[in-house]
């Protein structure tokens, strides 16, 4: 995985509360091949109707395309495991998404495929939804240092230790994890012993 | 030293060891895998990586199965493509398949309790949210992402931060028509959907400890919706009874040895939680979905908010956008909320008893909305036709149908018309959720019945007298 220290790019502002993975990505389009890539299906029914015709939505907006920040509010990513809707956001080019709070499943589905959930008060929220305007401005989101800075402002954000270092280095769980395999093994055996029913 | 919790015992017999940041590896009993791990099996594929321990995965079939028969001939390509990836994975790295053919076939949240699958003590995962279920008889349980469904094939274990822990506690007892469903909805409906996020939630109290194991496992299910990352009830008796007797259970001496175990499963008198909210049973009225969040929620007898009134301006923007997408006035009362059809099934609420409180309040009686009856799984599929509810669901003008995840989340093609308004028994009443501009009120299945009789949302107590 591509390691991530800092991004600098134009952010894109969703000023909503509870954008669950069903809106991220409607179920209907998870049985594609990842192969074609899932950019196309990120937030499908805010960006087009049902006739598929584009609507006025921040995604749509030129600038948006060269986007790889997201600024939303509370509860961003909750709902469904799925990690489409990370796949969704990864292939439409975002790195990093900044909201007051995240669904666990989908945090962690986040930093697996090398986006940065970067974790704001309610209020640096806002504060950087007010700079931004409605429309894609320039943001950089530093990794190392934990802050966003952008225009008239600086923000910290929160990220867990662990996904800091696995994002900072591009690291993959089974790779680290296989490098342990006979301490599982050996913690296997007393498990079994202790719980023999399991065996 | 404080002791421990009922969360805390199970993750410490499982932690494998703890790294420098604090994150724990963690060793998986039982992995459910359904069709949506084809991502995770392809990850394996470009890796050349095996499963390490096949005989701990099931592969069960649910999101994507037809339910108007189990005939794969009439399915649209790209579902049926998504099943037989499943049954090719899974004979590709020798793990048990409960396939679309199985009569042990079902929503694997169902058939994972039914099956004796779940049990006390186990950590258990799956590519699915709603994992959360398993809890409700003791085990930690939780959903999790392709990539960690792809460590898991690979390795039988997990990376996880350690949550901190809730007690909900529910003292006193509940009024006549109020179910665990109802619950569920009135705690997220004062924490928030995110009001749990960081937590392993444990139910407590004289309220719990009165719920049927079934009921148990529709309270815990609904744990994700309030942002827990799991739910759990410590064992008891029933959970006991439950458990024992079922296909994958223990038997003989190693259930002795095993029944000793879970009896030591609960917090210790003295153990702390880092937070505890207590609510009384008596205060829970049957409750409805209005918005588009499990979130927002209210007793049936209240009606719509109004954005005006609101507490603060992003309370009044949040209303307002739930009111547009739903079509609701602010102050209409929910009873005089219409429906156009309702859908019963899901892993919340299609379970026995689920099916059978719903067919209660409709026996002898006609719908003026139709709708669908999906069962958890094959197997109560066939108990209720033993029951002869079939005939209720069918004769009141619904359709009976095969098990699956069906209209709770559509990737089966089951979906809601744009603008429709459907009743439902299942866990998410999100845009979109149960097809494109389809809007949805969560209920208990009860409520759900009612609903289908009336042709709008009614309260369960006025039918019940």
């Amino acid at each position: 995985m591509e390691p991530l220290v800092k991004v600098s790019s134009p952010a894109c502002p969703l000023p909503l509360e509870n954008v669950d993975t069903d809106q991220l990505i409607p179920a209907r389009f998870m049985k594609e091949s990842r192969a074609k890539g899932y950019g196309g299906f990120l937030l499908h029914d805010h960006r087009f109707d049902a006739e598929g015709k584009p609507r006025d939505f921040i995604l749509n907006h030129e600038q948006a395309a060269g986007s790889e920040i997201l600024v939303a509010r509370r509860n961003f990513g909750g709902g469904s495991s799925r990690e489409a809707a990370v796949y969704a956001m990864v292939d439409f080019g975002f790195r990093c998404v900044v909201a007051p709070s995240f669904g666990d499943i989908f945090a962690s589905n986040a930093v697996n495929n090398g986006l940065l959930p970067a974790v704001v008060s309610e209020a640096d929220a806002e504060r950087l939804l007010d700079a931004l305007a409605g429309e894609p401005r320039p943001v950089t989101v530093d990794l190392k240092s934990q802050a966003i800075t952008f225009q008239g402002g600086e923000v910290s954000f929160d990220v867990n230790p662990t996904w800091k270092e696995k994002l900072l280095n591009g690291w993959d769980d089974i790779d680290l994890t296989l490098a342990r395999t006979p301490d599982i093994e050996r913690f296997r055996e007393d498990y079994l012993d202790q719980y023999p029913w399991l065996a | 030293m404080a002791g421990k919790t009922l969360f805390d015992k199970i993750w410490q017999a499982h932690e494998i060891c703890r790294n420098d940041e604090g994150q724990s590896l963690l060793w998986v009993d039982r992995h459910l895998a359904h069709e949506g791990s084809f991502h995770a099996f392809n990850k394996l594929a470009e890796r050349d990586l095996a499963v390490r321990h096949p005989e701990q995965t099931i592969g069960i079939a649910d999101h994507y199965v037809p339910t108007i028969g189990r005939d794969l001939i009439a399915v649209q390509s790209k579902v049926r493509n998504v099943i037989e990836q499943l049954v090719e994975n899974t004979r590709r790295h020798g793990v048990k398949l409960i396939g679309l053919d199985d009569p042990r076939q079902g929503i694997v949240h169902v058939v994972g309790p039914e099956q004796g699958i779940t049990q006390p003590g186990l950590l258990m995962v799956c590519g699915d949210s709603h994992t959360s279920t398993h809890g409700a008889l003791g085990a930690l349980a939780f959903g999790i992402g392709a990539s960690e469904v792809a460590h898991v094939l690979a390795t039988q274990t997990l990376w996880q931060t350690k949550p901190k822990r809730m007690r909900i506690r529910i003292d006193g007892a509940l009024a006549p028509g109020v179910t665990a469903k109802d619950i569920a909805l009135a705690w997220i409906s004062i924490l928030g959907a995110d009001g749990a996020r960081g937590y392993a939630i444990e139910y407590a109290g004289e309220v719990i400890d009165a719920l049927s194991v079934e009921a148990r496992l529709t309270l815990c299910n609904l744990s994700i919706e309030g942002g827990g990352r799991c739910g759990m009830i410590a064992p008891d008796d029933k959970t006991i009874d439950y458990v024992k007797g079922r296909p994958f259970s223990p038997e003989g001496e190693a259930l002795e040895k095993a029944e000793m175990y879970w009896r030591t499963l609960y917090s210790d008198a003295d153990a702390e939680f880092d937070r505890e909210v207590i609510l009384d049973g008596r205060d829970v009225a049957p409750t409805v979905t209005w918005g588009v969040s499990p979130e927002e929620a209210l007793p049936i007898d209240g009606a719509v908010p109004d954005p005006e009134v609101a507490g603060s301006e992003a309370k009044a923007r949040q209303i307002r956008d739930s009111l547009d997408y739903m079509g609701l006035k602010p102050g209409q009362k929910l009873t005089d909320i219409q429906v156009d059809r309702v859908f019963i099934g899901s892993c919340t609420n299609a379970r026995i008893e689920d099916l059978r409180s719903a067919a209660e309040v409709l026996r002898g009686k006609r719908c003026k909305v139709g709708g669908i009856v999906s069962p958890g799984s094959t197997q109560v599929k066939a108990q209720a036709e033993q029951e002869g509810l079939d005939k209720v669901f069918t004769d009141a003008g619904l359709e009976w149908r095969e098990s699956g995840c069906s209209m709770c989340v559509g990737m089966n093609g089951d979906l809601i018309p744009s603008g429709e308004r459907c009743a439902s028994t299942t866990n998410r009443n999100f845009k979109g959720r149960q097809g494109p501009g389809a809007r949805t009120h969560l209920m208990s299945p009860a409520m759900v019945a009612a609903a289908a009789i009336s042709g709008h949302l009614t309260d369960i107590r006025d039918l019940q007298g």
